[in-house]
C-alpha cells in the first residue's frame, strides 16, 4: 500500500488514477455481464454494501459508537420503499419521493434509536443497538396481522415473514428499467442499469460522507470517539453530535434500502437479521474504521469475497481436484471466509487499510 | 392466577439456563472487557456433544444416569478444551489491538464453529434421548416435570459453587484481582494467562452443561441452537450489570421470567421482542445495569 | 477594587457525609495568572470540577464576568468562556496535531452538516478561518512542525502544550490548567512558564492548579490554597509563603495516605 500512495503523491498522477478508475468502473458490469448476469447483481449488491459500510462507519469508525443493529435502518428504507411501490397496497409512488422518503425515516428511526441509548457506553450501546435491530425485524415478522385491542380485525402491513413482491424497480419518468436500454447499439440490461444508478449513488455517498468528515461536525464526531470528557470540554454538546452521526448513518442504510428493495422486487424480514449488521460491521473493521479507503476496501472484499468462493469451492471445482466432492460448497464458503476474518484481525488488527500516520 | 402460577415456574426454569450461559458471558468480560460472541457456540457443542455420548452410551447398554454423568463429562471436556484453545488462539494476541479487533475475531470464531459443527455432526435436528423422566407432575395448579426440577436445582447449585469458588479460593481471589487490575494483578505474582484460561474453560464448562439442558429440556440438539440462546444469555449479562457474577444470574432470571410471564398478555410471536424491550427499558432507567455498580465520571 | 473576572462566594460541596469544599472563596482579577494550590486531596480537583459544571454547587456562588456562573452541563463552560487541560493529559490521539486545536474552534464556529456536504460558501468561508486560527496557535506553542502527525506521536511536553493550543482556541476569557507541569523536566517547566505568562500578557486570564511550588510562586500574582476543603490562605505568594497555616500544612506531616 505505501507504495501505491507514492505514486499517488502528485495531482497528476492521482488524476490519471482515477480516470484509469472511472473507465474500469464503467466496464465492469460488461465485463460481468459477458459471465453472466448474476455476476452483475454481484457487482450491484457490492455497491449497496459500500454504502451501508460508509454509512456505519460514520457511527462507529468516525464517532466511536458501536452500532450492532444497523441493519434495521437497511430495512426501514427498503420497507419503505416496499410498502409505497408494489402490488401489496397496490400503491405506486415514483423514486424520487420513495427515496427521500425512505431515507428520512430511517434518520428518523435513528433518533429514536439515539435517543434513549444517549447516556450508553461502548458494550452496553452494542447490545442496545442489536435489540433494536431485532426488534425491528421482529415486527417486520409479525406486522402481517396487528390488531387493535378492542377489535378482533387484524391488518396485513408487511405480509410478514413471507415477504413483499412484486416490487416496482426504479422507473425514471415514465421509462421502464426493467426492460433495459439500447445505447447506439449496446445492448444494456436492467441490472446494468442498476449498476450505474447504484455507482451514482454510491459515489454522492463517497463524496458526502467524506466532506461530512473533514468538516467542523466530523471533527467533533472524532473527538467524541477519542475522549468523550475532552469533547465536551471544548463545548462539544455531545448528545446532538451523537444524534447526528446516528441520524447520517441512518440516512444512508435507509437510502441503500430503497435502492435495494427497487432492484431485488422482493423483501423479506429475512434479509434484515442480525448476521447482516455484523456483517457489515466487519466490513468497516476489517477494511480500516474511520478510514473511507479501507471501508470501501473493507466492503468490496467481504461481499465480493463469499461469491468468489462460492465459485471457486463448487463441487465440479472438487470433483476436479479431489475426485470427490468433500465439503458442501455452502459450509466450505463459511468455513473459508470466517478464517479469513480471524486471520486478518489476527495480524492487522487495525484493518486492511487503516488510517494514515501523517496526514 | 394459575397460568401466572406455571408461567413463573417455566420462567425460573428458562432462565436459570440463561444464568448460567451469562455467567460465561460476565467472566470473560469482567476480565478481558470483550464480549466473547463465540459462547453461544460453546453452548451448542456441548448440547451436540452431550447428545452424541449419550446416544452412543445407551446403545453399548449403559444405564440412562450413568449415560447422563458421562456426556456431560464429555461436553464438559470438549468446551474447554475448545474456550481455552479460542482464547489462546484467537484473543490472546489481541489483548492489546483496537477494541473492536477481538470483536470481530470472536464473531469470526462463532462462524467457524458453527460450520465445524456442520461438518462434524451435520445439519439435521437431533433428538435428545430422554435419560430424566419428562413425565408431568402436577403440584396443584403446577405442572412440571422431573427434568426441569433437575435442571433448575443443577443451576441453583453450580452458580452456588461458581460463587463460592470466586469468593472463597485462592483462584478465586485471583481471578478478581485480574478482573481489578491486570498490571497490578500482574505484579503481585499472579500468572495472567493462566487465570483467563481457568476462566474460559470455567464459563465453558458451565456453558456445557446449559448446552446439555436446553438439549434435554426441549428433546433436540442442532448447529445453529446456540446463536439465539447465546443471545438472550449476552442480554441478561448486560441487563444485570456485565462483569457482575450476581447481574447475571439476576439477570438471567428475570429474563426468563419476564418473557415467560409476558406471554400471558402478549403473542408467542412477539416473546422475543419481549427481552429487548425489558433490556432497553432497563437500561435507560439503570445504565449501569440492575446490579453493577455506577462508575463515577472521571475529570 | 480591581477588575474581577471570577469569583466564588462561599461554594460548598458535599458527598454524602464528607464535606469535600467548606465555604470557599476568592477572587480573580482579569488577565491574571492566579495559583490554587494545596496538598493531595485538598479539595482543588473537586472546586474546579464544580466550576466545570461536572458536579453541582449545594451552597454558595460563582460569578464568571460579571454574570452569574450556572453551568447545567461540562460543555457549556467553554461556550461561557472557561477552557481547561487535564491533568492527565486528554488529546483526541487519532486525529492531527491540526486538528486537535480545530475541534477547540467547534464552540465558536456553527458549521452544520447542510452546509459541509454542499460546501456552501459560508462553510467554506468558515473552515478556512478555523485552518488558518489552528495554524496561528500552533505557531504560538511552537507545534507548527508537527501539524499533520497523529496526536498521540507527540513527547510528553509537547502534548501538554498542545492541549493548552486547544483550550486556547475556544477563545476562553480564563484558561485552567490543571498541573500542567506534572511530569515536566526543568527545560519543559521553564518553556511552559513562558507559555503561561505570555498568555496572560496577551489578555487571557490564567488559572493554575498545581503541585510545583516553584513554578507557582514565580509565575502567580495571586495564590489560594486549599487544605481538607478550606482555604487556609489567599494572597500573594511573598504572603501565602509566610503565612503559618501554609506552612504547616505543607510540612506539618499531618496528611497520611489513604490507600484503599
Amino acid at each position: 500500500m505505501a507504495g501505491m500512495t507514492g505514486i499517488l503523491q502528485t495531482k497528476r498522477n492521482q488524476m490519471i488514477a482515477l480516470a484509469v478508475l472511472g473507465v474500469l468502473l464503467f466496464i465492469l458490469p460488461f465485463a460481468a455481464g459477458a459471465l453472466g448476469q448474476a455476476w452483475v447483481r454481484i457487482l450491484n449488491i457490492t455497491l449497496l454494501y459500500v454504502m451501508l459500510a460508509l454509512g456505519l462507519n460514520v457511527v462507529v469508525g468516525v464517532a466511536g459508537l458501536l452500532d450492532l443493529g444497523y441493519v434495521a435502518f437497511y430495512a426501514v428504507g427498503a420497507y419503505t420503499w416496499s410498502l409505497l411501490a408494489s402490488a401489496h397496497f397496490d400503491l405506486h409512488y415514483p423514486f424520487w419521493i420513495l427515496l427521500p422518503l425512505g431515507a428520512f425515516l430511517a434518520a428518523l428511526a435513528g433518533l429514536l434509536l439515539g435517543t434513549p441509548v444517549l447516556k450508553l457506553r461502548g458494550d452496553y450501546l452494542a447490545i442496545v443497538t442489536l435489540g433494536f435491530g431485532e426488534i425491528v425485524r421482529i415486527l417486520m415478522n409479525n406486522f402481517d396481522k396487528v390488531g387493535l385491542p378492542w377489535s378482533d380485525e387484524t391488518y396485513n402491513i408487511t405480509n410478514g415473514p413471507r415477504g413483499i413482491t412484486g416490487i416496482d424497480g426504479l422507473n425514471f419518468f415514465g421509462f421502464k428499467i426493467s426492460k433495459g436500454l439500447e445505447l447506439f447499439g449496446l445492448q444494456i440490461t436492467p441490472l446494468q442499469l442498476y449498476y450505474f444508478v447504484f455507482l451514482a449513488f454510491t459515489i454522492l455517498s463517497i463524496i458526502g460522507v467524506s466532506r461530512l468528515q473533514h468538516s467542523r461536525i466530523g471533527r467533533a464526531w472524532q473527538a467524541l470517539r477519542e475522549d468523550e470528557i475532552a469533547a465536551k470540554a471544548m463545548g462539544i454538546n455531545t448528545r446532538n453530535v451523537k444524534l447526528a452521526a446516528f441520524a447520517f448513518g441512518a440516512l444512508t442504510g435507509g437510502l441503500a434500502g430503497g435502492l435495494f428493495a427497487s432492484m431485488q422486487g422482493f423483501v423479506s424480514p429475512e434479509s434484515f437479521g442480525l448476521l447482516e449488521s455484523v456483517m457489515i460491521l466487519a466490513m468497516v473493521v476489517l477494511g480500516g474504521m474511520g478510514h473511507i479507503p479501507g471501508v470501501i476496501l473493507g466492503a468490496v472484499l467481504l461481499s465480493a469475497m463469499p461469491e468468489v468462493i462460492r465459485y471457486a469451492a463448487d463441487e465440479n471445482m472438487q470433483q476436479k481436484i479431489f475426485g470427490i466432492v468433500l465439503i458442501a460448497p455452502e459450509v466450505l464458503r463459511n468455513l473459508i471466509f470466517s478464517l479469513a476474518m480471524i486471520l486478518i484481525m489476527l495480524f492487522k488488527p487495525a484493518g486492511l487499510w487503516p488510517s494514515p500516520e501523517k496526514k | 392466577m394459575d397460568v401466572l402460577l406455571q408461567q413463573i415456574v417455566n420462567g425460573l426454569v428458562v432462565g436459570s439456563v440463561y444464568a448460567l450461559v451469562a455467567l460465561g458471558y460476565t467472566m470473560v468480560y469482567g476480565i478481558l472487557q470483550l464480549i466473547n460472541f463465540a459462547h453461544g457456540e460453546i453452548v451448542m457443542i456441548g448440547g451436540l456433544t452431550s447428545l452424541f455420548a449419550a446416544k452412543g452410551l445407551l446403545a453399548m447398554g449403559a444405564p440412562p444416569l450413568l449415560a447422563l454423568l458421562v456426556a456431560i463429562l464429555a461436553a464438559m471436556i470438549a468446551c474447554a478444551i475448545v474456550g481455552v484453545l479460542i482464547e489462546r488462539i484467537a484473543y490472546r494476541p489481541l489483548r492489546n489491538a483496537p477494541r473492536l479487533a477481538p470483536l470481530i475475531t470472536a464473531i469470526g470464531v462463532s462462524i467457524l464453529l458453527q460450520q465445524l459443527a456442520i461438518l462434524v455432526f451435520g445439519r439435521n435436528y437431533f433428538s435428545f434421548p430422554e435419560l430424566i423422566s419428562k413425565a408431568p407432575i402436577v403440584f396443584g395448579p403446577i405442572t412440571v416435570t422431573l427434568n426441569e426440577i433437575v435442571i433448575l436445582l443443577t443451576s441453583f447449585g453450580l452458580m452456588a459453587a461458581l460463587l463460592w469458588l470466586v469468593h472463597n479460593t485462592k483462584v478465586g481471589t485471583a481471578m478478581r484481582a485480574t478482573a481489578e487490575n491486570q498490571k497490578v494483578a500482574g505484579l503481585m505474582g499472579i500468572d495472567i494467562n493462566k487465570i483467563i484460561a481457568i476462566t474460559f474453560a470455567i464459563g465453558s464448562g458451565l456453558g456445557a452443561i446449559a448446552g446439555v439442558m436446553v438439549a434435554s429440556n426441549y428433546g433436540q440438539a442442532h448447529y445453529y441452537m446456540g446463536f439465539m440462546l447465546g443471545l438472550k444469555a449476552f442480554t441478561a449479562a448486560v441487563m444485570g450489570g456485565i462483569g457482575n457474577l450476581w447481574g447475571a444470574m439476576v439477570g438471567g432470571l428475570i429474563l426468563g421470567l419476564v418473557e415467560n410471564v409476558g406471554l400471558i398478555f402478549v403473542r408467542g410471536d412477539y416473546k422475543d421482542i419481549f427481552a429487548f424491550v425489558v433490556l432497553v427499558l432497563v437500561l435507560i432507567f439503570r445504565p449501569q445495569g440492575l446490579v453493577g455498580e455506577r462508575v463515577a465520571e472521571r475529570a | 477594587m480591581a477588575d474581577m473576572l471570577f469569583t466564588a462566594e462561599g461554594v460548598t460541596k458535599r458527598f454524602g457525609g464528607v464535606t469535600a469544599l467548606d465555604k470557599v472563596s476568592m477572587e480573580i482579577p482579569r488577565a491574571s495568572i492566579f495559583g490554587l494550590i494545596g496538598p493531595n486531596g485538598a479539595g482543588k480537583t473537586t472546586f474546579f470540577n464544580t466550576l466545570t459544571g461536572l458536579y453541582q454547587v449545594d451552597e454558595g456562588k460563582f460569578t464568571f464576568d460579571g454574570k452569574p456562573l450556572n453551568v447545567k452541563a461540562p460543555h457549556e463552560v467553554a461556550v461561557v468562556g472557561i477552557a481547561r487541560t487535564f491533568q492527565n493529559i486528554r488529546l483526541f490521539g487519532e486525529m492531527s496535531v491540526l486538528e486537535n486545536v480545530m475541534v477547540g474552534r467547534h464552540v465558536r464556529t456553527k458549521a452544520g452538516a447542510f452546509g459541509a456536504i454542499f460546501q456552501t460558501p459560508a462553510t467554506r468561508r468558515e473552515e478556512a478561518e478555523i485552518t488558518q486560527r489552528a495554524h496561528e496557535l500552533l505557531d504560538y506553542i511552537g507545534l507548527s512542525k508537527r501539524a499533520g502527525d497523529k496526536s498521540r506521536t507527540l513527547a510528553y511536553g509537547e502534548q501538554r502544550r498542545l492541549e493548552i493550543a486547544r483550550a486556547l482556541a475556544t477563545d476562553p476569557k480564563m484558561i485552567a490548567l490543571d498541573e500542567p507541569a506534572a511530569g515536566m523536566n526543568a527545560t519543559e517547566t521553564i518553556a511552559l512558564r513562558e507559555l503561561i505568562e505570555r498568555i496572560a500578557n496577551d489578555g487571557t486570564t490564567v488559572m493554575l492548579i498545581e503541585h510545583d511550588m516553584r513554578l507557582v510562586m514565580k509565575v502567580c500574582q495571586h495564590l489560594a490554597v486549599l487544605d481538607y476543603g478550606r482555604k487556609i490562605a489567599g494572597g500573594t505568594p511573598a504572603e501565602v509563603q509566610r503565612d503559618p497555616a501554609v506552612i504547616k500544612a505543607y510540612l506539618g506531616g499531618a496528611h497520611t495516605e489513604v490507600t484503599k
